[in-house]
């Protein structure tokens, strides 16, 4: 008589259990994420876990040619809100299962995250029911199989509440503090702003290239056209120009981004017309040199050198050719102010610049030039947002001496 | 009108996009995608022609009021000029061997010229800054000092050279920067705020 005998020690091993897929959350969708209870043999027990694999089912084959749409009824067109994301034909087979991949031994969670793409291998669909299994795996050969999951299917979220809870309520707070500092100097409050070295000095500097009749030259920095630093660096190159046109000295701005180009020199035209010299204006005081870092820098200190220009203005994105500029016009022998809100620049022009607006004074610098109660409202509420983050700031030093973790689980972020 | 309608249009764009950084949902992707990366491109290349136009505008003015050193733009001219019949499809396009001779042989040497510069700048730029006038220059100077020989042996002190220098990279160094890149952050979201309400008007003339 045949006897059945027991498989041997370390083949069968405990399995995960409490398996589950739930729709990742705050998503555009085409993720789920599958969690699970350890094995009993993950960390006691016989302890001899290596891994858990992960199966879905459904299974997915595909992208097939779009022409194999008609060929079979088990065959799914997955379309696309646009054309962008392309459509794909999907062979959905139920019954069988897809190894998804596997994760080691003390983990309870696996982030089944797809493409959106319709046409690519890693697509997930959404609204398509999965159904999930894990594997505990031995170094042996030894596996313990889960139950399969209650089906989940993926979906995207209309709102992202971490980045709403953490992004969004401190930003209506700030605007709020915009608006209101705003309709306060509307009604006519006085506010003071601290003076910047750097501001003051624009009017001298034109003044000096007007007496020396020497021009002045505006460098926009290498950003792109929707770059912060190039959109403040459009309000102050306004406000510049508009000066420049009111003293009748001539000002060249070289520009290293077509696009930019087309702003600028809206920009210096409407400012030449709010001066009343209108005539003035000419369309070569922007131009386009060239979309390559180091060509450009070598053009624009040709222009240095060869013009001698008196004043020079660096205000917005810069790299590695920072140094190179300011210290050509330093060598030149011509005031400059700079501002820029990459860190790592910031020394250079620092060093070769006669001013220098460090980060947020970039920002400021419209406002300040402009004098209007409008424009000094929000620096008024910038200075209040940052006393703000000093308070939040002790307190998180305290709480952290203190061993209140309270007000860390404050600010923990999770995205 | 006329400088209402860029304002509406700016307001607009800018409320949609706050609202689409806080719809994770595939729908706001797709316009996110669609209006904010596959315009640019567009109007880039449009603008990339203006560009140009402008480029041989200013070098044929200079060359025909013959400015100083006119004989530059003949050379900027020729260079746009080769380039670009290199790259044409009957000399096999952007990838020919004439476009990658010229990008190999006179280009990259010439950028890696310009880029080099940057050493001997950082040596007089340094020269400058470190000089001891002041008690804070002084400072700099032994703060800069102390970076720099921190990987030296220096024997009994290398431990100790070391570690002030983390200091001063970790601590000063650090909160600085972190204080720059916190006001930077408020700036930001400042300037987004002022474009997008049309509080800030300048860059369209007549505030």
């Amino acid at each position: 008589m045949a006897v059945m005998s027991a498989p041997p020690a370390g083949m069968v091993v405990a399995p995960p259990t409490e398996v589950r897929a739930v729709d990742a959350p705050n998503d555009h969708g085409h993720a789920l994420t599958v969690r699970w209870k350890l094995s009993a043999d993950d960390g006691q027990g016989q302890n001899n876990i290596l891994a858990y694999r992960i199966l879905r089912t459904p299974r997915l084959i595909g992208p097939l040619p779009m022409d194999s749409a008609k060929a079979g009824t088990d065959l799914q067109v997955f379309s696309s809100p646009g054309t962008i994301y392309n459509e794909g034909v999907w062979r959905i087979i139920p019954d069988q299962w897809d190894t998804l991949g596997q994760v080691p031994l003390g983990s309870s969670k696996y982030e089944n995250r797809g493409g959106k793409q319709r046409d690519a291998k890693d697509f997930l669909p959404d609204a398509t029911p999965f159904q999930y299994k894990v594997i505990a795996t031995t170094a042996a050969g030894g596996m313990g199989i889960s139950e399969a999951s209650a089906p989940a299917a993926a979906t995207g979220q209309i709102v992202h509440t971490s980045k709403l809870q953490y992004i969004g309520i401190p930003v209506v707070i700030f605007t709020a503090l915009v608006l209101g500092f705003i309709s306060a100097a509307k009604r006519g409050r006085e506010l003071y702003i601290r003076p910047l070295a750097g501001i003051g000095a624009v009017d001298e500097a034109i003044g000096r290239a007007t007496e020396m009749n020497r021009p002045i030259l505006y460098v926009l920095g290498l950003g792109a056209p929707d770059d912060i630093a190039t959109i403040a660096s459009y309000t102050i190159l306004s406000r510049v120009a508009k000066k420049v046109a009111e003293h009748r000295t001539e000002l060249l701005v070289p520009c290293y981004d077509a696009v930019v180009m087309s702003i600028a020199q809206e920009t210096v035209r409407q400012a030449y017309l709010d001066a009343g010299r209108p005539d003035e204006y000419k369309e070569d005081m922007v131009y386009f040199v060239t979309q390559e870092q180091f060509a450009y820098v070598a053009a624009v200190n040709g222009t240095m050198l060869r013009r001698q220009t008196a004043t020079n203005f660096y205000l917005g994105v810069f790299y590695a050719e920072s140094l190179i500029l300011a210290e050509t016009g330093s060598l030149a022998g011509s005031i400059q102010i700079s501002g820029t809100d990459r860190v790592t620049q910031i020394p250079f022009f620092i060093v070769a610049c006669d001013y220098t607006l460090i980060g947020e004074e970039l920002y400021a610098a419209s406002a300040y030039l402009g004098r209007e109660p409008k424009l000094l409202g929000t620096l008024k509420a910038q200075d209040w947002a940052k006393g703000m983050l000093i308070a939040f700031m002790i307190l998180g030093l305290v709480g952290a001496a203190l061993q209140w973790n309270w007000v860390g689980s404050l600010f923990r972020m999770s995205f | 009108m006329k400088r209402q309608l860029p304002l509406i249009i700016i307001f607009v764009c800018g409320i949609f996009m706050v609202f689409q950084y806080f719809i994770p949902h595939e729908n706001s992707e797709f316009i996110y995608e669609f209006a904010a990366l596959d315009w640019p491109p567009i109007i880039g290349v449009f603008a990339l022609t203006l560009g140009i136009i402008s480029l041989v505008r200013v070098s044929a003015a200079k060359i025909s009021k013959r400015d100083e050193d006119w004989q530059y733009s003949i050379v900027t001219l020729i260079g746009l000029a080769m380039m670009i019949i290199a790259g044409l499809p009957w000399f096999g396009g952007q990838t020919s061997p004439a476009v990658k001779w010229q990008f190999d042989f006179i280009m990259r040497p010439i950028i890696a010229t310009i880029f080099s510069l940057l050493s001997f700048f950082i040596a007089s730029a340094a020269y400058r800054a470190f000089r001891a006038r002041s008690v804070l220059a002084s400072i700099l100077l032994i703060s800069a000092v102390i970076v720099m020989i921190r990987f030296m042996p220096l024997g009994p002190f290398t431990d100790i050279v070391s570690r002030t220098a983390d200091w001063v990279l970790n601590v000063p160094n650090l909160a600085a920067k972190r204080a720059i890149i916190i006001g930077v952050g408020l700036g930001i979201i400042s300037t987004a705020l002022k474009v997008v309400l049309g509080v800030e008007r300048s860059y369209l003339g007549r505030d």
